[in-house]
């Protein structure tokens, strides 16, 4: 059997002094400590030093150009520091843009909304292995490149194209919505819908069934036991849902590009506009870090909220 | 777990289900629609004409798509590759260190997935056109906008997306498994190397796939990281598209369609064997990045 | 042949982290093929001590000896120490001889020696014909064994054992109480072995340290900790105690909160606050003035008579304070029941008095 102790070692008897190492002291452990969070720092460090450089500071120059002047040749005046840009946006045709964006954002978060309730309940209350495969496949068209997904509705949507056929053959007339705000929507809806399923399908799985149960058992009226019990017990995903749907249809860009034409402009692509034609740098920059403040807030409101996954 | 309250037949019953199939005839519908009308022989992208192949052909000819396709696959290779490598570091330095400057890296890291898409844009515009003129006088770099350019702003946003699928991972592996491998003379690479990293495959296979993803996706950031010279599929489609809509898109769209397919199930594969092992759902999966991003 | 040396010996070990002081300034030595045990409630550093010695945690300040060798300052992978894990911690990804095989692997010992090695640590361990199982394929207790095999192939000198026990149910527990005791003399290695549980600590240890709140408050064998506490806590946590709250009022005489004095033997100054301890199982039940002549005694009433299969445990009342009298339920005995007037008694070598 080889599971006996080694000969032991032929150390001092009780009471002597020790071999080799020192007693332990409060600067041991400090050091020892020290060594690790050096570990810590020094694997950090390639993706710390790489954010710094690659994300850090061209943020630090966004900021400073939205702090910057036009000057008459499209160019951008570094001197003279001023808030000129950020005034603008008070001015009408950004107003208005601003406002049409939340508008359209709003108007896709309560579309997603109202459609992906019932489909989140429907799934959170099946069998645990139906639940899995209905959840897949929300997840591929979650995960399917966004372009072509926008780009598909640019093909059901077009002239001559299968929308137009199926009004058509419904009997309302060749429907073309295809550039206007409704197709914007729709585009965003579909785009978006995904993040408002998952986080309420989570937050309905979580209700434990029986208070739903206690609700019939009290209420009796099923409408009332989704205004009283169910909703507010979801509310947690019901509000991770929006803000996951709100926030990026604010700042959508390729959405309105595809499918709501040059008509519709919404603050993404007017951003856009600033860099690539109008070149207007500080007016583009201030509205990215506009834009950015609201992303930032509405983030810290879902982890206030208790919302963890991104 | 909640129990269904709509009766077996009821009305309820019927319009839960009746929703969920057509929230599902929704999200897929265009996209089988997209599928058939790239084998249409007919000049309008939206109207059957006859099979044909021709389209496909066309992609394969068309010199400047197979170009951005090729720069595509090398930017998301290349871009993936980095990221997994700075990201995973990153995770395992936040979830197993305690470290000065710590909590600023944490939120640093987090920023890349909150900023929108136009924000990281314009950050790379400004950055690549102005602060490379400053890096040229410095040190005479000389950086023209292309493949690297690209590649340098897809890992800026991969590195945050892996690291938080592999911070995940590590966050539910039992600890105690890395203190055994220690007592059981392993020092602290061999205990990486034979214990930590087994455990955590599953999610760097994952980060790594979302990278692959996110890289192949992205239409926003590259536009405004590429030069004229190369760009990527994705922003040379987005371009035609803004030009006009041809049957050739629609082609090139199911290819990278079917891209994307390929890449959802390895995931969900990866996912699997995930779930399999710590029990988590599916709804567990960090965001993805689009269009915009929270 | 047991070393003279201590197997494992703390001199002065304190470890805290941050303000919390986790273990504090505790002396103890191990001797050479003992079974220790480290008993306290959870958050008494019983498991902080242990993972001191393995190394998975340095002390603050103190001395840390393994047979004589200083290894305070060494990384768990440079102690001759090994560690079966609360839970196990099996890797998860390795076969259940992966496992085993594992430390020997990573001391680079060749593989013609750790073939045997492994096969006669699963021998040791009963877990023939389940090597290439999966921790997830095997039960709890199945993990366990594996767990020990794992730490005992490498031939450690000293055996750590977290809460081994604490995740098996009961039957399971009691069975590997035996098998873990008779596994220890077979080996002949030092094990030191951390509990809350101070059932498990009596039945297998040789000796038994008490950790309260970063302190080790006692140390001695079961019978020692059992008949003679040191302390109140130690009275308190081990077994079930009678506490008499009172003070020493003369030489070997105690004045209890109620008014009544009785014996009870001590080196404690008079005036001393004091809690005289006594086991149910030590007191006898008497009908009223029943008590044998050489025994100390108390008058009362009985309150309340609890049934518990093999014993009846009778609370007994006396002047607003209250002795719990256990007795062995054999038939024929005198019937007592709530309400009766009764006398109970003790030998009275058979009270500890104890200190807070």
């Amino acid at each position: 059997m080889t599971l006996t102790a080694p000969p032991l070692p032929t150390g001092p008897g009780p009471g002597g002094a020790g071999t080799g190492l020192p007693e332990v002291t409060p600067e041991f452990e400090r050091a020892a400590a020290r060594a690790d969070s050096r570990r810590g720092f020094l694997m950090s460090l390639p993706a710390y030093v790489y954010l710094v450089l690659f994300f850090t500071i061209p943020f630090g120059i966004v900021v400073v150009y939205s702090l910057a002047t036009r000057n008459t040749i499209g160019g951008t005046d570094l001197a003279g520091w001023n808030l000129d840009s950020y005034r603008r946006l008070a001015e009408p045709i950004v107003r208005d843009i601003l406002f049409r964006s939340v508008w359209i954002a709003m108007l896709t978060t309560l579309i997603c909304l109202v459609v992906a309730y019932p489909f989140s309940y429907f799934i959170a209350t099946r069998t645990p292995t139906i639940r899995n495969i209905l959840l897949v496949f929300v997840m591929i068209p979650f995960w399917t490149n966004f372009l072509v997904r926008n780009y598909a509705w640019r093909v059901i949507l077009g002239s001559d194209g299968p929308f137009a056929a199926v009004t058509e053959a419904l009997g309302v007339g060749r429907q073309e919505i295809l550039f206007t705000h409704s197709a914007v929507i729709l585009g965003l809806v579909y785009g978006y819908l995904p993040f408002m399923v998952l986080p309420l399908y989570a937050a309905i799985e979580r209700i434990d069934g029986s208070l739903i149960e206690a609700g019939r058992d009290l209420y009796a009226s099923g409408a009332q036991t989704f205004w009283r019990v169910l909703l507010p017990l979801s509310m947690p995903g019901v509000l991770a849902g929006s803000i996951l749907v709100f926030v990026p249809s604010l700042g959508a860009y390729v959405t309105p590009q595809i499918l709501g034409g040059g008509k519709s402009t919404m603050l993404g692509s007017y951003i856009v506009v600033q860099f690539l034609t109008a070149r207007n740098w500080p007016l583009g920059a201030s509205l990215s870090f506009v834009l950015m403040t609201v992303m930032l807030t509405a983030t810290l409101i879902y982890f206030r909220a208790g919302g963890r996954k991104l | 777990m909640i129990g269904g309250t709509a009766r077996p037949g009821s009305v309820t019953a019927w319009a839960l289900s009746g929703t969920a199939w057509v929230v599902y005839a929704f999200f897929y519908a265009p996209i089988v629609l997209l599928v058939v009308f790239s084998f249409s022989d007919d000049r309008n992208v939206g109207r059957w004409g006859g099979f044909t192949l021709s389209w496909y052909e066309q992609f394969i000819d068309h010199s400047q798509l197979q170009n951005s396709l090729w720069v595509s696959i090398r930017v998301a290779l290349l871009s993936t590759a980095i990221s997994v490598v700075l990201g995973t570091l990153a995770a395992l330095a936040l979830e197993r260190f305690r470290f000065r400057g710590q909590r600023v890296f944490d939120a640093l890291l987090y920023l890349p997935i909150i900023i929108p898409d136009v924000t990281m844009a314009v950050m790379m515009l400004l950055f690549f056109s102005e602060g490379i003129r400053i890096a040229e006088l410095l040190f005479g770099l000389d950086l023209t906008k292309g493949f690297t350019t690209i590649t340098i702003s897809h890992i800026a946003f991969n590195i945050s997306f892996v690291s938080v699928v592999v911070r995940a991972r590590l966050s539910g592996m039992n600890e105690q498994l890395e203190e055994a491998a220690l007592d059981l003379y392993a020092n602290r690479w061999r205990s990486f190397r034979y214990v930590t990293l087994p455990q955590i495959a599953p999610g760097i296979a994952g980060g790594a796939l979302l990278a692959l993803t996110l890289s192949l996706d992205d239409v926003v950031v590259t536009q405004f990281a590429s030069g004229p010279g190369s760009t990527t599929l994705p922003v040379f489609v987005f371009g035609m598209i803004r030009r006009g809509v041809t049957p050739l898109i629609n082609a090139v769209s199911v290819v990278m369609l079917a891209a994307s397919i390929v890449l959802v199930i390895l995931s969900l594969v990866t996912q699997r064997l995930r779930t399999g092992e710590t029990g988590r759902s599916l709804g567990d999966r960090p965001r993805r990045r689009s269009d915009s991003s929270v | 042949m047991p070393s003279a040396v201590p197997a494992v010996g703390l001199h002065r070990i304190t470890k805290r982290f941050g303000d919390v002081v986790a273990v504090d300034t505790v002396d103890l030595e191990i001797a050479d093929g003992e079974f220790f045990a480290l008993l306290g409630p959870s958050g008494c550093g019983k498991t902080t001590t242990l993972r001191l010695i393995a190394g998975l945690e340095f002390p603050t300040t103190g001395r840390l000896r393994i047979f004589g060798d200083e290894v305070g300052t060494l990384p768990p992978n440079r102690r001759p120490v090994n560690t079966v894990f609360q839970n196990y911690a099996l890797f998860p990804h390795m076969t259940a001889e992966e496992n085993v095989a594992f430390g020997l692997r990573m001391r680079k010992v060749s593989k013609a020696e750790i073939e045997p090695r492994v096969r006669d640590a699963i021998a040791l361990v009963h877990m023939e014909g389940m090597e290439q199982r999966r921790p997830d394929q095997l039960s709890g207790g199945q993990q366990q064994r594996v767990a020990l095999a794992r730490a005992l192939v490498n031939s450690p000198k000293v055996l750590l054992l977290d809460e081994p026990l604490g995740a098996l149910d009961l039957k399971l527990r009691e069975a590997m109480q035996l098998e873990l005791k008779a596994l220890q003399r077979e080996v002949g290695i030092t094990f030191v072995f951390v509990t809350h549980d101070q059932g498990e600590a009596l039945a297998m240890s040789d000796r038994i340290g008490v950790m309260d709140g970063g302190r080790l408050l006692q140390v001695g064998t079961p019978e020692e900790i059992y008949a003679r506490p040191a302390n109140r806590f130690v009275a308190d946590f081990i077994g079930h105690a009678n506490l008499l709250d009172g003070m020493v009022t003369g030489p070997d005489q105690v004045t209890l909160t109620n008014g009544i004095t009785i014996a009870a033997p001590s080196n404690i100054q008079p005036g001393g606050h004091v809690a005289v301890t006594l086991r149910p199982e030590q007191a006898l039940l008497h009908p009223w003035g029943g008590a044998p002549e050489h025994h100390t005694s108390v008058d009362g009433q009985v309150e309340q008579v609890t049934y518990l299969g093999n014993a009846l445990i009778y609370r007994v009342s006396f002047q607003w304070m209250h002795i719990d009298v256990r007795s062995e339920n054999r038939p024929g005995g005198d019937p007592v029941s709530a309400g009766d007037e009764v006398t109970v008694s003790w030998e009275p070598s058979s009270v500890a008095v104890v200190q807070d």
